[in-house]
């Protein structure tokens, strides 16, 4: 490589990440507990738990569960019913003021499929985790907070490949995993920084690219109800809104007729973002643990409970779905919940790393000029 | 012109298999658990071992 290629790479890779470095920071610290906030809500207590009953105990019409969810928050309305795969019971319930309020405005808690009894689940409402989350998905700046977090990821991946290109030249007179320990203290961190940053690669890449496509994911949403939605509930454009809404007792098995082979992952009442004014967007997964990420929406008719669509998958809405486990790092069972974390301290370091190379190099070029301006003087 | 490109080669033929080995778990764990889940913890646990061994002599 030309010497005047490689300035040109290095000033890439420093600015990028300087710019990038404060934001990667805050995002690496706050996603460390995030990677264990199961574990962290159970320590807490905060983790919803349900009683324990025989196995066979049956379950309560999913419309007895509307009922319960509200007379526990009366004045409000439903949202979403969600289905935990942990524990079929627990039926996650959003409540909002309004079908159509944000969704950190909105209340969530469990109830108890059997017996509706609601179980608080305090960390999806605030506290520390949620705070950590928060600051993780948009520092509470809402949709520009997103985007502006977006953008620090794709510096941060244009940052990783400059870096690759510069590890060449770098490496080229020394040994793979080579680090200098007894020179100076600067080149024991330049090592260092380019063997941890040349070996978490591909895991900062795919964390780091999913990361963006989950910052986008307003957009994303946004998308797919102007493309997909709009054009499935097309001939209710005119419809009045409706007054009352069906039961939704047999939904979920309306929705397993129309998509056999598949499970529910949530449902979506009429007016949320997910769904239209008039229907139950049940939104089924696949049964493979690869189609289990992916999500089809049956769309049903709120009154007459009738199927009116099943939902095509576009591809944006499947890179969402997958970029979700390849960011969480929850896919994987314990080992790779704790890799997840070391790589995450290992990143850390390479940015910490990043900075002090940049502030020491800064320094050895003020020391040369000022001594040249000595000598010139 | 021979010798910079073996070099090269040389400079990026570990980090470029545990790259690879990377991406592959990462996407096997996708696929299933057990041995799935296994490549996965193999693949990320390899630049976990190099990362932290840098810190040690």
């Amino acid at each position: 490589m030309k010497s005047s290629t490689i300035r040109r790479w290095s000033s890439v890779h420093t600015w990028t990440s300087l710019i990038c470095t404060l934001f990667l920071l805050m995002l690496a610290l706050t996603g460390l507990p995030l990677i264990f906030h199961h574990e962290i809500d159970h320590l807490l207590g905060d983790a919803p738990e349900l009683k324990e009953m025989p196995a066979d105990t049956p379950k309560l019409d999913l419309q007895e569960l509307v009922l319960k969810a509200q007379a526990h928050r009366p004045g409000e309305v439903m949202q979403y019913f969600g289905w935990d795969e942990d524990d079929s019971n627990g039926v996650v319930t959003i409540m909002a003021a309004t079908a159509g309020t944000e969704p950190n405005s909105s209340h969530t808690f469990m109830l108890d499929a059997r017996s509706g009894d609601v179980v608080e689940m305090p960390s999806a409402n605030g506290g520390f985790m949620m705070t950590m989350l928060r600051l993780h998905v948009d520092m509470f700046a809402g949709l520009p907070g997103k985007l502006l977090l977006a953008f620090m990821g794709l510096l941060f991946v244009v940052a990783i490949i400059s870096g690759v290109v510069l590890y060449a030249p770098f490496m080229r007179r020394l040994k793979f995993a080579t680090v200098r320990h007894d020179k100076s203290s600067r080149l024991r961190w330049l090592d260092l920084h380019n063997l941890i940053g040349i070996v978490t690669l591909t895991w900062a890449l795919v964390v780091g690219v999913t990361g963006v496509i989950s910052a986008l994911s307003d957009l994303v949403i946004a998308a797919w109800r102007n493309e997909s939605l709009a054009a499935m509930v097309a001939p209710y454009r005119d419809a009045p809104p409706l007054t009352e809404l069906a039961p939704v007792s047999r939904v979920l098995d309306i929705a397993a007729d129309a998509a056999p082979g598949m499970q529910p992952d949530f449902i979506a009442f009429p007016g949320t973002r997910f769904s239209s004014e008039h229907h139950y967007a049940v939104f089924m997964k696949g049964s493979t643990h690869l189609t289990a990420h992916l999500l089809t929406p049956v769309l049903i008719d709120a009154s007459t409970l009738k199927v009116t669509a099943i939902g095509d998958r576009p591809w944006y809405m499947d890179a969402m779905g997958l970029s979700q486990p390849l960011h969480f790092g929850d896919y994987g069972g314990r080992p790779m919940q704790i890799l997840w974390a070391v790589l995450d301290v290992l990143t850390i370091i390479v940015l910490g790393s990043g900075v002090y190379l940049w502030v020491v190099r800064r320094r050895a070029i003020a020391t040369v000029s000022a001594a040249r301006a000595e000598v010139a003087g | 012109m021979k010798r910079q490109s073996s070099s090269l080669w040389t400079v990026f033929a570990m980090p470029g298999f545990i790259a690879l080995l990377g991406a592959l778990g990462l996407f096997a764990a996708l696929l299933g658990d057990g041995g799935w889940d296994a490549l996965a913890w193999v693949g990320l646990g390899l630049p976990a071992w190099y990362g932290l061994r840098g810190f040690f002599r």
